[in-house]
């Protein structure tokens, strides 16, 4: 083990997989030269040279297009999107070709490939660089979306993604870069997709929260405990496809009260997505609404003020259980 | 267009470049007006880092210093009516337009009487009235909006020009060849102006695009192009104005590509490794405003104390718009939803699920009104954490576990405010340290 932050934690499951595997390239705007706009790739060109971590225009959808066509003649490229917004303008090559060709073609071609993007608000970088687009990846058959929230996760799940044969988004968060925690050494440790991470045990209420939501749920059963007498179960579902519904209903048979927590839009949201499996799988073991705690419903204002009233904080978990706990409508 | 004949070479630190241009000194009271432009511009892009480092401004800040000649000699030879679209390095650029520098800088400061009222911030400037149609965060997404901003002037029959002013950077996203193409196709009155300040972000041209004479680039798509010494305001208006009357009289698009540089960083939380101290110091010899003051001095344009003057009047101007900005309030709360949609016919359907503002949007007649109370005290818990967290580009560090012990960054004083540089530029190491 070795404490590490978030970003050391990604750029070292980088560096090992490309000494593990020739087949491993790296492309992406300034992330060569420049060692990456949020320095996750610091030192690999240094290492591995300009063959191996390019340098691209800015050029989104033709980057990750060259990363399908890598894939499919058996690279294993890693691209970096400077952040989720400009994913937007690859989303032809990542919607209508690498989730499309596997089953296009018949399984005959396979698509290897990660992109990695980091998003989020808090930053105050507005209504172009501010948001969370996990809902919409989720959206998409034949993508696999990953969403780490600990440093251990960032290594594992980035790690796992590389080894994986199918396309893969690799959703940041902006403000976990800086995020400290235990690392394992092991070049092998792997955290398996589809194997959510119980952060907290607790019978009376499951909260579950994706990236920074999974701290601020933390946070909020923190409070939930020491001034309402409220065990929350807290879970970090790691990855939104494929998703651990095992671990989350069995926690919802338990508590029998659900919250969701997402710092993206509420309309048709993780949040939605989640809701309906769970009242589809576990109707019976509700007592109360799945209440949802969701980013405004707005494009990401700059006033700080404004951007933090857009965005969840603690306080409203905590309401948003005390609403589902006792159906009152209680002082935050 | 350039006469072969009369063409001089300028040396400029990346080359040699052969111009007729700017041989001759427009009048009196336009070579002023040009060099105060230029040196409020200038003034203003030097104290919005400075707020910036203060925490009175957050995201990210990018400066046009060193690019003002290239500004302010397009936006002098532009008609009232022309349109003008750039950016998200355009605060000059509005102030150019006419915008009044206060409504900038509260926009910087995230406030009530910004060009935005806070919603956009530094890379989003707009101005309608002025015809200042935006700053974009979006590198190329400006292009093809110019290109429809020129279909409507076209449709409309009337005779304005739009000028759309983009990065070197930006010539390598798809919109600026599709754009290039239909611009041409459908003979749109369009002055495309490359910013060439030789770096996309922390990569150099030579690093980013196969072809480097960016003014060759769109001819194969039917855009023919001239490049300009940017750094000469005389030169960029005369050239400017050729490529706004093709436009104007030919309806044709064309592209000027012109030759200049940034001094500071990209953004504020550069720390420049990709290019060498000198190189900066050697375009800092070529000055934009210091070669045409001495050359207005030298003509007898001007005198030193004219200058002094000028330098006086636009330090008064950005002092008072700091002023402005600071003293302007916070956009209220129940803002948030302002301008998502337009009211004017009533639909009946829920339009949001969101409870921040007690009445948001018609329609919603249905939905159980939750306590006005409750939802104003958690929409203020919320917006609370904005005066705790820790100014853009830097988490505190070990990301939001931390963030309500991070110290306030509203500074109150000038030492306050070298605390908070000093925090902001900790921050920026151990946080996420965006450098977008
Ligand atoms: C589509 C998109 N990709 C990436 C970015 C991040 N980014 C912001 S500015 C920039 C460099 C742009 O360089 P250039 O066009 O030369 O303009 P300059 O900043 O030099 O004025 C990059 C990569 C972005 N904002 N939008
Ligand atoms: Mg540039």
């Amino acid at each position: 083990m070795a404490a590490m932050r978030m970003r050391e934690a990604l750029n070292a499951a980088l560096r090992e997989e490309m000494e593990r595997d020739e087949s491993v390239v790296l492309m992406g705007e300034d992330i060569a030269v420049f060692e990456g706009a949020f320095k996750v790739t610091q030192g690999l060109m240094d290492q591995f040279g300009e063959r191996r971590v390019r340098d691209t225009p800015i050029s989104e959808n033709t980057i990750v297009g060259t990363g399908v066509g890598a894939a499919m003649a058996g690279l294993r490229p890693v691209v970096e999107l400077m952040t989720v917004n400009f994913s937007l303008l690859a989303f032809d090559q990542i919607i209508n070709h690498a989730a499309a060709i596997p089953y296009m073609f018949n399984g005959q071609v396979r698509v290897p490939l990660v992109i990695r993007m980091p998003g989020g608000g808090g930053h105050q970088l507005g209504p172009t660089h501010s948001h969370s687009f996990e809902a919409m990846f989720l959206q998409i058959p034949g993508l696999l979306v990953a969403c780490p929230s600990t440093a251990a996760d960032g290594k594992g799940l980035l790690k796992a993604a590389i080894r994986d044969d199918n396309p893969v988004i690799f959703v940041e968060h902006e403000t976990l870069y800086g995020i400290r925690g235990e690392v394992p050494d092991d070049p092998d440790h792997i955290v398996d997709f589809g194997s959510a991470a119980v952060r907290r045990e607790g019978g009376d209420v499951t909260i579950i929260g994706i990236l920074k939501m999974a701290h601020e749920a933390e946070r909020a059963a923190e409070t939930l405990a020491s001034e309402h007498g409220i065990e929350a179960e807290v879970i970090d579902p790691r990855t939104l496809r494929p998703l651990d519904l095992d671990t989350i209903l069995e926690s919802v048979r338990k508590t029998n009260r659900v919250v969701i927590v997402e710092e993206g839009w509420p309309h048709g949201g993780v949040g939605a997505n989640l809701a309906a499996l769970i009242q589809e799988q576990a109707f019976d073991h509700l007592d109360a609404p799945i209440q949802r705690v969701t980013g405004a419903d707005v494009p990401m204002p700059y006033s700080k003020r404004l951007e933090q009233s857009a965005i969840p904080h603690p306080e409203h978990v905590v309401s948003a259980v005390l609403e589902t706990m006792i159906g009152a409508k209680p002082r935050a | 267009m350039a006469d072969e004949e009369q063409t001089s070479e300028v040396r400029t630190p990346a080359g040699v470049l052969n111009s007729s241009r700017g041989r001759e000194l427009p009048d009196g009271e336009t070579s002023r007006e040009l060099l105060r432009q230029m040196a409020l511009i200038r003034r203003f892009e030097e104290e919005a880092g400075r707020q910036y480092q203060r925490a009175k401004a957050g995201g990210f800040l990018h400066l046009a210093i060193g690019e003002e000649a290239t500004i302010v000699g397009t936006t002098s030879v532009m008609a009232p009516d022309d349109y003008l679209i750039g950016t998200y390095r355009t605060h000059g650029h509005a102030i150019a337009r006419g915008t009044d520098p206060k409504n900038v800088m509260a926009e910087l400061f995230g406030r009530e009487d910004g060009t935005a009222r806070g919603r956009g911030g530094s890379m989003h400037i707009f101005d309608g009235d002025r015809r200042f149609m935006g700053g974009y965060g979006i590198v190329g997404g400006n292009l093809p909006i110019a290109a429809g901003l020129a279909l409507a002037s076209d449709y409309k029959g009337t005779d304005d020009v739009t000028v759309c002013m983009f990065g070197d950077g930006a010539s390598n996203t798809g919109n600026f060849g599709e754009t290039m193409n239909l611009a041409a196709l459908w003979s749109l009155p369009i002055v495309f102006l490359v910013e060439n300040n030789l770096y996309g972000m922390g990569t150099a041209i030579e690093r980013h695009s196969a072809v480097t004479d960016l003014s060759h680039k769109a001819e194969g798509l039917g855009v023919p192009g001239e490049r300009v010494d940017g750094q000469d305001v005389v030169a960029i208006r005369e050239c400017v104005a050729d490529h706004l009357e093709i436009a104007r009289r030919d309806r044709r698009p064309t592209l000027v590509e012109a030759f200049t540089y940034r001094y500071r960083g990209h953004s504020a939380a550069d720390p420049e490794v990709y290019r060498d101290k000198h190189e900066v110091e050697e375009w800092q010899r070529r000055d934009p405003i210091e070669i045409f003051a001495r050359r207005l001095i030298e003509a007898g344009t001007i005198t030193e104390d004219d200058l002094a003057s000028i330098r006086e009047q636009v330090e008064a101007e950005v002092l008072e718009a700091v002023e402005f900005a600071d003293a302007s309030p916070e956009p209220p709360l129940d803002s948030l939803y302002d301008n998502l949609y337009v009211f004017e016919k009533e639909h009946e359907g829920w339009y949001a699920v969101d409870e921040r503002t007690p009445d948001p949007f018609r329609g919603e007649r249905e939905r159980e009104a939750a306590e006005d109370e409750r939802v104003r005290e958690l929409h203020e818990a919320g917006a609370a954490y904005g005066g705790q967290s820790p100014r853009s580009g830097g988490g505190s560090g070990e990301g939001p576990a931390e963030e309500t012990d991070a110290p306030a960054d509203s500074a109150q004083s000038e030492e306050e405010g070298e605390v908070d540089a000093e925090q902001a530029a900790e921050s920026r190491q151990q946080g996420p340290g965006g450098i977008g």
